[in-house]
């Protein structure tokens, strides 16, 4: 791989986040690393808690004060921690945007969408003349696949897919380089969920942009993604090509993640879903050993002994678990 | 498994139900537009369909919470009675488990109040045939639905419950009245994937060890495969395609099944066919086909060179039956049905 960070849209590497919480530290986020490329597309998959939402929040720093955050977040090269914020706040937007998960909520109800489209296009270039704004949120809107018209709508005016669409728009505002989406299709039906990866694949295909999507549905990411990184109570657990790591997973957690959405027409799936018995574990009373070792099937003693590092498993494979060979 | 026959009186069906709302403009939304649908005791029925396409409504007016238009909702072959008494104790009978577990629950009631609430509501406790008490009963309840042991669940707040144990507790809450039929809307669609395949394999027990009938309200394929011993398929207020799972996920007939199974994400053996836009609005459902609009099959010119093109934009298709056969509302499935001689099902009147 490249040497150079700035070849690289966005570069997480040793990231570590922990909340203040009144019942001592919780480690959220543990050692993290990520790329995304130019024109690619990574996901991270993981159940509530993983710490996946905070590592997308801390990738803008935008996680909550007095988060403790240690190890290294640069976005186009540039270090996202310790930017003054001016810079911080040119970035936002215009070198990187989020797709906030629940678009549903995220919009104010009683602003016109085109407004709040124009809102970011306006705090970056205030120079802009009114009919250019408007001209960029028509053609904003027309590529996220809305006719231009839809401006003049207030989000109750659409339906769920729409307003996701509108979503996508604002986070395109600014031109930006990376994109970050956290669920972007979580609430939407089927037919709509294919539409959204659709428009999000064809924009990163189209524009050369870098996508990262958070997402707790393995098959999604699998489908839409180059590279997928799990994580599992805070870190790692395995990364690797994205249908890899669906089709054929190596952590017995991302089997469990995979095996959730069965194949239609695999007859040992009928009357047999397959479950994950037992919750995460608490992160400020993290178990001995592999995190996951309390709810694996495989789990032994070497297991418990010490936490496993992520090891290679095969080509830009690789996994968190000593038992990996054997499995 | 089991499967609701023609000599089988369903637990509960709707037959050629109508629903409309009229909107604040004054036009008529017609939300229910002659559906059909049956459920047998210990039977698992899924409906899907995208958002819009009125499963839900479908779900609230077999539970009586929604007055037909037209046609009726018969319990054990009987016309459901609307009077206030009658409903009452039809709702004992019959229970709802809604989409978003977190939000259904109040957060100031505890887990034993919330599960208690039904229970005092229908007088359970003095009509219980082992004399068993309210406590009694909340904990059988609790335990059926996986919260074990149940006393330690009795006096925790809703947040202090993962969202896999939220959705344990409404289906407690259900359980508690000993219903005949369960009505679940999208039980798994806002939990993790890992506890996803926990919910069902418990709605999956409970079938087994109550003999509960369910109907699984979703837009999730896989949880149909995964569960379900039959499919409804529903477009614009109409079941549009119904079968056995096997039937309706493995040889689709209706080319709107069929765009539905190739989104699905696991299914990369399938070409994407993603449908453009939405559902229409129901206060104009489309002349002839309610699907021809968005039909891949007339868009390519498929029903055309099978000379049905015109039928698809002019001539409406009839009401599917609630039990027997795989069956599709399409003009183009039943010409293809009748040139692949006297296959299951191909002969339709």
């Amino acid at each position: 791989m490249t040497s150079m960070t700035e070849e690289h849209l966005l570069h997480v590497r040793g990231l570590t986040v922990a909340y203040q919480t009144s019942e001592g530290p919780l480690p959220a986020v543990r050692g993290v690393d990520l790329v995304v490329g130019k024109g690619e597309v990574v996901g991270v998959a993981g159940e509530s808690g993983c710490g996946k939402s905070t590592l997308v929040s801390t990738v803008l720093r935008l996680q909550p004060p007095g988060a403790k955050v240690e190890g290294e977040v640069r976005v186009l090269g540039e270090d996202v921690l310790t930017m003054g914020w001016g810079p911080l706040r040119a970035l936002r937007w215009a070198d990187a945007s989020i797709v906030f998960q629940g678009a549903l909520h995220s919009l104010n109800p009683v602003q016109r969408v085109g407004n709040q489209i124009a809102e970011p296009i306006r705090l970056h270039e205030p120079k802009l003349s009114r009919a250019d704004v408007d001209d960029r949120v028509n053609a904003l809107l027309e590529q996220v696949g809305l006719s231009g018209e839809r401006s003049r709508s207030y989000p109750h005016q659409l339906s769920g897919g729409q307003k996701q669409r509108v979503m996508i728009a604002m986070a395109l505002a600014c031109r930006p380089s990376l994109i970050v989406a956290d669920e972007p299709t979580t609430a939407l039906d089927v037919m709509v969920q294919a539409q959204i990866l659709d428009l999000l694949s064809g924009l990163v295909r189209d524009l050369g942009v870098g996508l990262l999507i958070i997402s707790h549905d393995l098959s999604v990411l699998g489908d839409v993604c180059d590279r997928v990184v799990v994580m599992y109570a805070g870190r790692v657990v395995e990364t690797g090509g994205a249908t890899e790591v669906f089709t054929d997973p190596k952590h017995p957690y991302t089997r469990a993640l995979s095996d959730a959405f069965p194949l239609i027409g695999d007859r040992s799936a009928r009357y047999a879903p397959a479950g994950l018995p037992g919750d995460p574990p608490d992160p400020r009373e993290l178990p001995a050993g592999c995190s996951f070792a309390p709810r694996c099937r495989h789990a032994a003693d070497v297991c418990r002994a010490a936490e496993p590092p992520l090891i290679e498993v095969g080509s830009g494979r690789s996994a968190a678990c000593v038992r990996v060979g054997e499995l | 498994m089991t499967t609701a026959s023609e000599d089988q009186t369903p637990l509960i069906e709707a037959d050629g139900v109508y629903v409309d709302f009229v909107t604040r403009g004054g036009q008529v939304a017609r939300a229910l537009d002659g559906a059909d649908l049956a459920v047998g005791p210990s039977e698992i029925v899924a409906l899907v369909g995208e958002s819009g396409s009125g499963k839900t409504t479908l779900a609230r007016t077999l539970m009586g919470l929604q007055r037909p238009s037209h046609g009726e909702v018969r319990v054990e072959g009987k016309p459901l009675d609307y009077s206030i008494r009658a409903l009452r104790q039809f709702r004992g009978r019959v229970q709802m488990v809604l989409q978003d577990a977190a939000g259904s629950l109040n957060p100031r009631q505890t887990i034993y109040e919330s599960v208690a609430e039904g229970i005092r509501l229908h007088r359970r406790v003095a009509s219980d045939p082992e004399g068993r008490t309210e406590t009694d009963l909340v904990a059988t309840a609790l335990a059926e639905a996986g919260l074990r042991p149940p006393d330690r669940f009795f006096l925790r707040f809703p947040h202090e419950l993962s969202g896999g144990q939220k959705q344990r507790v409404l289906i407690a809450g259900a359980l508690a009245l000993r219903p005949q039929l369960l009505i679940a809307d999208e039980p798994v669609s806002s939990l993790d994937a890992s506890i996803r395949g926990e919910i069902l394999a418990l709605l999956l027990r409970l079938r087994q060890d109550l003999g509960l009938g369910i109907v699984v309200v979703t837009h999730d394929l896989g949880l149909a495969w995964n569960i379900a011993d039959r499919i409804a398929v529903m477009y614009l207020g109409r079941v549009v395609e119904c079968g056995s799972t096997e039937e309706v996920l493995e040889s689709p007939r209706h080319p709107y099944t069929k765009a539905l199974l190739s989104v699905v994400p696991e299914m990369e053996r399938l070409e994407a066919v993603v449908l453009a836009g939405e559902i229409p609005d129901p206060t104009r459902i489309p002349s002839g086909c309610r699907f021809h609009p968005r039909c891949p099959a007339l868009a390519d010119g498929t029903a055309e060179r099978h000379g049905v093109a015109d039928k698809c934009r002019t001539e409406p298709l009839e009401l599917l039956p609630a039990v027997g056969d795989h069956r599709a509302a399409c003009h183009l499935d039943a010409v293809l049905q009748q040139g692949s001689g006297p296959s299951e099902g191909a002969v339709r009147r």
